[in-house]
This record gives structure tokens, sequence and C-alpha cells, in this order.
């Protein structure tokens, strides 16, 4: 009853008010970084920008991916924080990448481009902080961002 | 070269049986709640009798990894011993009050979350340790889960052999092919540790990946 009530209440709003509440987030800031910002940086200090940014309150969109050892030293470093760091419940991470791509050629192709750009740059990192990002769903074929309210 | 054949082939059956009575240390490895405890309880008491941890419907409920040495695991005629390796679910959050919503009171869920972040260190420390690792899926789960990936990324980089297992398959929701799909480049056995269902299967694809030891 009381959702209808609100409903209606959400439809008697002027038009004018109506669209200004759509679609209204308040305080969500998302970061994009380039691979060229972190391509020189070791482990550690990759970790580090990382979760400063994080941290911050910063949705964090990455260009490639981190090395398997450093995505599980993130999760290491993201559980020792917690409870140190005031309000900080860890992170939602997902890494959308290009690999499936079998074959040999694809392969051969991919590794020269990890190889030249001393990265794979065929893949995205998105990086946020649970008290935001609710949860990343991904499947194949999308992605979805759910946020807290 | 009649001697160096036999020498080889001695040194092949010698390293064999020896390989055999090696301890392989087998690690239950996935996120929380899909039922590794569940599992690890099953091959105990299947084989020594006795259970290795608690279950329990709230996330984190092992919180320390807890080791089973002298697990002899017969099948068709064959043994092998492991020492078996427990682990805590790895997370990349936990909120204590996702524990309130399990009537745990604000203490206990503190205490708790904070021993499920150490858990989580704990784990990842322990991956380089192991020799074999089951990453346990919840069926009725979706399988594009970071943390699965993750951990098979690891396990790949330090060509530890490993198998999936989609745990749960007694539930409506459990969906295998859905987990075939996402890890096409790996064994997966579906079970239910909590009945026992197809665990005959998982003794088969464990004795199958020990020789790549």
């Amino acid at each position: 009853m009381n959702q209808y009530l609100n409903f209606q209440k959400k439809f008697k709003m002027p038009k004018e008010k109506r669209l200004k509440k759509f679609g209204r987030i308040n305080g969500l800031s998302i970061q994009f970084m380039p691979y060229s910002e972190i391509r020189n940086l070791d482990s550690t200090k990759r970790i580090k920008k990382i979760l400063n940014v994080v941290l911050s309150n910063n949705i964090l969109i990455i260009q490639g991916k981190l090395k398997v050892e450093e995505e599980s030293r993130l999760i290491g470093d993201t559980m020792a924080i917690i409870g140190h760091v005031k309000n900080f419940k860890g992170i939602e991470l997902a890494v959308i990448s290009e690999n499936e791509n079998k074959g040999i050629w694809n392969k051969i192709k991919n590794s020269l481009v990890k190889i030249l750009s001393k990265g794979e740059l065929g893949a995205i990192t998105i990086i946020g902080p649970a008290t935001i990002v609710k949860e990343i769903k991904r499947n194949p074929k999308k992605i979805e961002l759910l946020l807290n309210k | 070269m009649v001697i160096k054949v036999l020498k080889n082939f001695f040194k092949r059956i010698f390293s064999s049986i020896f390989k055999n009575r090696k301890d392989i240390k087998l690690g239950f490895y996935g996120p929380p709640n899909a039922g590794k405890t569940s599992l690890a309880n099953r091959i105990c008491k299947d084989f020594t009798g006795e259970e290795m941890g608690s279950i329990s419907k709230i996330p984190h409920e092992t919180r320390k990894i807890q080791f089973k040495e002298k697990v002899e695991i017969d099948y068709k005629g064959k043994t092998m011993t492991f020492k078996m390796a427990d682990t805590p679910g790895i997370a990349t959050k936990i909120d204590y009050e996702d524990f309130l919503k399990y009537r745990v009171n604000k203490k206990d869920a503190k205490k708790r979350a904070r021993e499920a972040t150490e858990g989580v260190i704990e784990s990842i420390k322990w991956l380089d340790d192991m020799e074999i690792v089951v990453i346990v899926i919840d069926a009725s789960e979706n399988p594009y889960n970071q943390v699965n990936i993750t951990l098979l990324g690891n396990l790949v980089a330090r060509k530890i052999p490993v198998l999936i297992v989609a745990n749960k398959i007694d539930l409506k929701k459990a969906n295998i092919k859905k987990i075939e799909s996402a890890f096409p480049d790996y064994e997966v056995v579906g079970i239910s540790a909590k009945y026992g269902k197809n665990i005959e299967e998982f003794y088969e694809s464990i004795f199958k990946l020990s020789k790549k030891i």
C-alpha cells in the first residue's frame, strides 16, 4: 500500500521537479587510470596507488590489468586495511579481458602486444570501495555496476 | 645401452613408489559459503571417521586454516595419502553488519569480521604451499566472480594442478553447465558435499590430478 502511495506521490510531482530528481547521484566519482601511470611502478607502488584512489571513495577504472600475484596481493592488502580505516569494508573488483579469444594466432598476437606495451592492455579493471559499489555483476556479455543507496 | 634402460626403469619404479607414499598437500579454496568445509568433512568422514571443521549458514565460519594429516583415500583398490587443508573463504569485502542479519550480536560480529579478514590473508599466504587445489564453487551462484578468476590465475602461474568442484548440485538453482562454460579449460565435477552425491567422480578426478604433480 505504502509503495502504491509513494508511486502516486512521485507521479503527482511537477514534471520539471521529476526530471531534476531522475538519475541524480550525489558524490560519485569515477577515475580513469591509463596504463602508462602504473607501467613503470613496482607491485607495491601499484597497489598503494590503487588503494589510495579507492580509499578516497572513488571508483577506479584502469586501462589493462594487474599481474595475477598483484591481484591476490591487492585482496590481501585490502583485508589488512579493513578495521583500520574508518568505514572501509573492502573493495569490489572485476577484470574484463579480451583473452577469451582462442586460437594460436590470437595468443601470439596478444603475447606480442603484451611484450611491446609492457602490460595487458586488452583488458579493463574496475575497482570500487564496497561502501559505494554493492556488486559488480558480470557474465560473458555484459557487466553491471550496482551501487549502494 | 641395456644397462641404461634398466637403470631408468628401476629409477621410475622407485620414484613412483616414493611419490605414492608422500602425503600430497591438497587445499580447498574458494569464496565463502561454497561448501569447502562440507566437502573436507565428507572426505574425512569417509576415510577417517572424523569431521574436519564446523559448518554454518553464516559466511566465514572457517576463519583459520585447518589441516588434517594422513588422510588415506581409497579409490578402486588404489590408495593415496593426503594432507588436507581447509581454508577460510576468500572475499574482497567483509562487513561486520552482514553478520548481524544472522542474529550475531554486534561485538561478536565485529570479532568475526576481524578474524575473517585475517583468514583471507592466511588463505592467500598458504597457496604457495599446496600441491593440488580444489576450487569449490556454489553451483547455484554466478561463477563469474573475480575471486574465482584471481584464484585460478594464481594457480596457473604457480603451475599447481586444479580441479573445480561445482558444489550444491542438489539445489534447484544449481547450474553446472554455466560453471563449465565459465571455465572451459578446466575439469569441473558437480557434487553435493552435503548428501555425498557424485562423490566417487570427485575421488576419481583427484586421483587423476595427483598424477600431474
